[in-house]
């Protein structure tokens, strides 16, 4: 024992490599000094290049004026606003389609992974053939063919197809009606936020009845009656205080409604089917990861099968299903950065497409284009953690 | 058929077949179609579904389809179908973009030897599959020098690769370089040396944070700036280092999925049979780290092959943007459908085999652990 003690108290050269102390501090040391000397001589050159084209660095381009259009603004915009206005513009796109894509990619998803796992052979193949074919096509291509079948097999808006009464499918985008929110129309917000509050107070209430008497409210029952139903009252009462404004069809074009552009159609569209495929699969392992034996366990206590289905296999398939979940979420995201090949104005086609050709500041361009793409990503997979951690399982 | 009216000696019966209501097509039908009312509900629909779908697609794709045509106005007049003349007539450059016609052969050629390298990687009893892989690991160097031209063959600039020939050379590069650079990333963020453990997460957290079409820009329009002025540097392999780079971030996290599920008493073990960091890793941990990680790392292959199609938003042709090009043409206009559909299907037929393949070696490499 003590000469062991005595050999590594006495240090030689050698041991540097030999040692495997030693040698994991060298390493680090090798591997900081490379990474320095590395990012030192790309910041070297950088210098040099801008030097060199007599670019400067910095981010005062923001403030002066884009002057390019923006087919599709949810905020007021013109092309006289500046650059910043125009990136916000587009990370408000980005985000819309981010949105509506990942609620559409669910709802597709669930449906479907529920489908594979039905006992109905045909179904059963069905939702397979599906999953499969729009998994293995690029999702570019799926984008490319909706918005070139949109542009290119549609009717100008002068003779387009109309299914239902207010609807207009046309090459220039699909009319829908829209709403008009008259003055009154807080009320019925307020009766919603009611609802929903009510609902929660109500469940608390129910659930520590229940543990104190152990007598059962249905709640989901009352609180969906609540929340859905109270609007409508309010509604009604209010005397009606919103109203649809119908599309028409003009001389050559098509008058009010709400127009879905052809390339935020085509783009919701080719990103919910692409990433509802990868959802199905994972609804699909996620429910059939819940032992048939914890449905069995529960039928054997005399637990009703939806009550199963809510209390027992749910909540335990959630566990397996939220965590990829959560990376399919960020994948739409940021697949929705493929908007640009289209033409749909996204943060990528704003500020890291027109504003960094007219400016020609690519270093600040990109860097703020990966830094937004960054913290949506940590701010996505920070709430899903959250929740993950919420619905895990609690070890003993 | 066993004569019933016979009386038999006990044991001596011949087997029956089984009754139709426990075997057969019509006990199928009943149990996978129409086992309870939700069912027959359901294979109704199903059918009727079926029935919507399916005539249409096969009349549009192949009974009014118009395979041999010169123009898009010759294929309306012949049928209402798909116009598949424009796949036809463009079929060469689909498959090999602009390289030069006379010197096709050195893509056939390549495609060829390149379905030979793959030999005794997919199937692991060839004979001689040491001595092969030796042939496996130097084909790089032969498709470089047949596709670009070296050592005395005429050269073609890189801006010539395109069509499927770019996705195909985009995707096996990235295969082959990201999953070395995967594996040596994950096993980074595994390390015990706190500073390599930092850069690794730094580094993968970054590129699976940010999409794939950013870090192209930034190859195509950025990266000359950090080079020393003057370098130039070829479009395609800036491509190509940032696909591997993007690639290799995904199977480090794969790869780091299949090491965590080792058991730490391998690790132990290895140690106590005075294995090395480098022989524990390359006897004992990799080997069952990577047979767990298939799945997930040809699914990351899968990814890759279907993102090499990104490339024609930086400018560059590829298979897609050859069908972008042809739907410009005055004579092929409107065809959307056509076009997308044919590249659609090229890109299922590779993306679907590699799934089936990593399904099937899933099958094959689970031994032992079965339940």
């Amino acid at each position: 024992m003590a000469a062991i003690e005595q050999d590594s108290d006495r240090f030689s050269l050698g041991q540097i490599w030999s040692d495997k102390r030693y040698r994991a501090v060298l390493t680090q040391i090798l591997v900081v000094a490379g990474v320095f000397f590395f990012i030192a001589f790309l910041a070297m050159n950088a210098v040099a290049n801008l030097e060199q084209l007599g670019k400067t660095f910095g981010f005062g381009f923001l403030w002066e004026p884009a002057s390019y259009d923006i087919n599709q603004a949810l905020i007021s915009y013109t092309s006289r606003d500046t650059h910043f206005r125009a990136a916000v513009v587009g990370l408000i796109n980005t985000g819309l389609i981010a949105v509506a894509g990942c609620v559409f990619a669910t709802i597709l998803g669930f449906t479907f992974g529920v489908l594979r796992l039905s006992s109905n052979w045909l179904i059963n193949r069905m939702v397979y053939c599906y999953v499969e074919f729009t998994r293995n096509v690029p999702v570019l291509v799926q984008i490319l063919l909706w918005h070139g079948v949109i542009v290119t097999t549609l009717p100008h808006p002068r003779d387009a197809l109309s299914p239902m009464e207010g609807v207009y499918l046309s090459n220039r985008g699909f009319y829908v009606p829209a709403p008009v929110f008259e003055s009154g129309f807080w009320i019925v917000v307020a009766a919603f936020l009611a609802g929903i509050a009510g609902t929660i107070l109500f469940r608390r209430w129910a659930k520590k009845r229940q543990a104190e008497t152990g007598q059962i409210y249905p709640v989901f029952t009352i609180g969906t009656a609540a929340i859905l139903g109270l609007p409508v009252i309010a509604f009604f009462l209010a005397g009606m205080p919103a109203s649809l404004d119908q599309p028409a069809l003009a001389t050559f074009n098509i008058r009010g409604g709400m127009v879905l552009k052809p390339e935020f159609t085509a783009l919701w569209f080719a990103l919910s089917v692409y990433t509802s495929s990868f959802i199905t699969e994972i609804v699909r392992s996620g429910i059939q990861a819940v032992s048939h034996g914890q449905t069995e366990a529960a039928y054997a206590l005399g637990v009703r099968p939806n009550w199963t289905m809510r209390l027992i296999v749910i909540p335990q398939a959630l566990r397996v299903i939220v965590p990829p979940l959560t990376s399919q979420y960020l994948n739409l995201t940021k697949n929705s950065s493929l908007a640009i090949a289209i033409g749909y104005m996204d943060i990528v086609a704003t500020l890291g497409g027109i504003t960094l050709n007219q400016t020609g500041k690519e270093m600040e361009c990109m860097m703020l284009v990966l830094m937004i793409y960054l913290i949506i990503s940590l701010l996505i997979s920070a709430f899903m953690n959250w929740y993950n951690r919420r619905i895990a399982l609690v070890e003993r | 058929m066993a004569d019933t009216t016979r009386a038999y000696e006990p044991g001596t019966h011949p087997s029956l077949p089984p009754p139709m209501s426990v075997s057969g097509p019509i006990h199928w039908v009943r149990t996978n179609l129409l086992s309870s009312p939700l069912n027959v509900a359901l294979t109704a629909l199903a059918l009727y579904l079926l029935y919507l779908i399916v005539p249409g697609i096969l009349n549009w794709a192949v009974f009014d389809a118009v395979f041999y045509a010169g123009s898009r106005d010759e294929c309306r007049e012949l049928g209402s179908g798909a116009c598949w003349g424009l796949a036809n007539v463009r079929f060469g450059q689909f498959l090999y973009g602009f390289y030069p016609d006379h010197l096709r052969w050195r893509i056939d050629l390549t495609a060829v030897l390149f379905l030979l390298a793959l030999v005794p990687v997919l199937w692991d009893k060839c004979p001689y599959r040491r001595y092969w892989f030796i042939y496996t690991a130097i084909f790089p160097v032969i498709a470089y020098v047949l596709l670009l031209g070296r050592l005395g063959l005429e050269p073609v600039q890189t801006s010539r690769l395109g069509g499927f020939t770019l996705n195909v050379v985009i995707g096996v590069t990235g295969i082959a370089a990201s999953l070395p650079l995967g594996i040596l990333l994950a096993l980074g963020r595994r390390s015990h040396m706190p500073i390599v453990r930092t850069l690794s997460v730094m580094f993968i957290e970054f590129i699976r944070g940010v999409p794939l079409i950013t870090l192209l820009f930034i190859a195509s329009t950025m990266l000359n700036y950090f080079l020393p002025p003057g370098t130039t540097f070829d479009l395609v392999l800036r491509v190509l280092i940032m696909v591997t780079i993007f690639s290799a971030a995904y199977i480090a996290e794969v790869v780091r999925g299949g090491l965590q599920a080792i058991p730490k008493g391998q690790f132990e073990a290895a140690d106590a049979m005075g294995l090395g960091y480098w022989q524990s890793m390359r006897l004992i941990v990799l080997p069952q780290a990577l047979k767990i990680s298939i799945p997930g790392i040809v699914n990351t292959f899968v990814g890759l092959f279907k993102d090499t199609t990104l490339v024609i938003i930086i400018g560059l042709t590829d298979v897609l943007g050859i069908g972008r090009a042809a739907l410009a043409d005055a004579k092929w206009v409107g065809l959307a459908w056509e076009v997308y559909v044919f590249v659609a299907i090229l890109f299922f037929i590779c993306c679907f085999s590699m799934a089936r393949y990593s399904i099937y070696l899933e099958k094959k490499l689970h031994t032992g652990h079965k339940r």
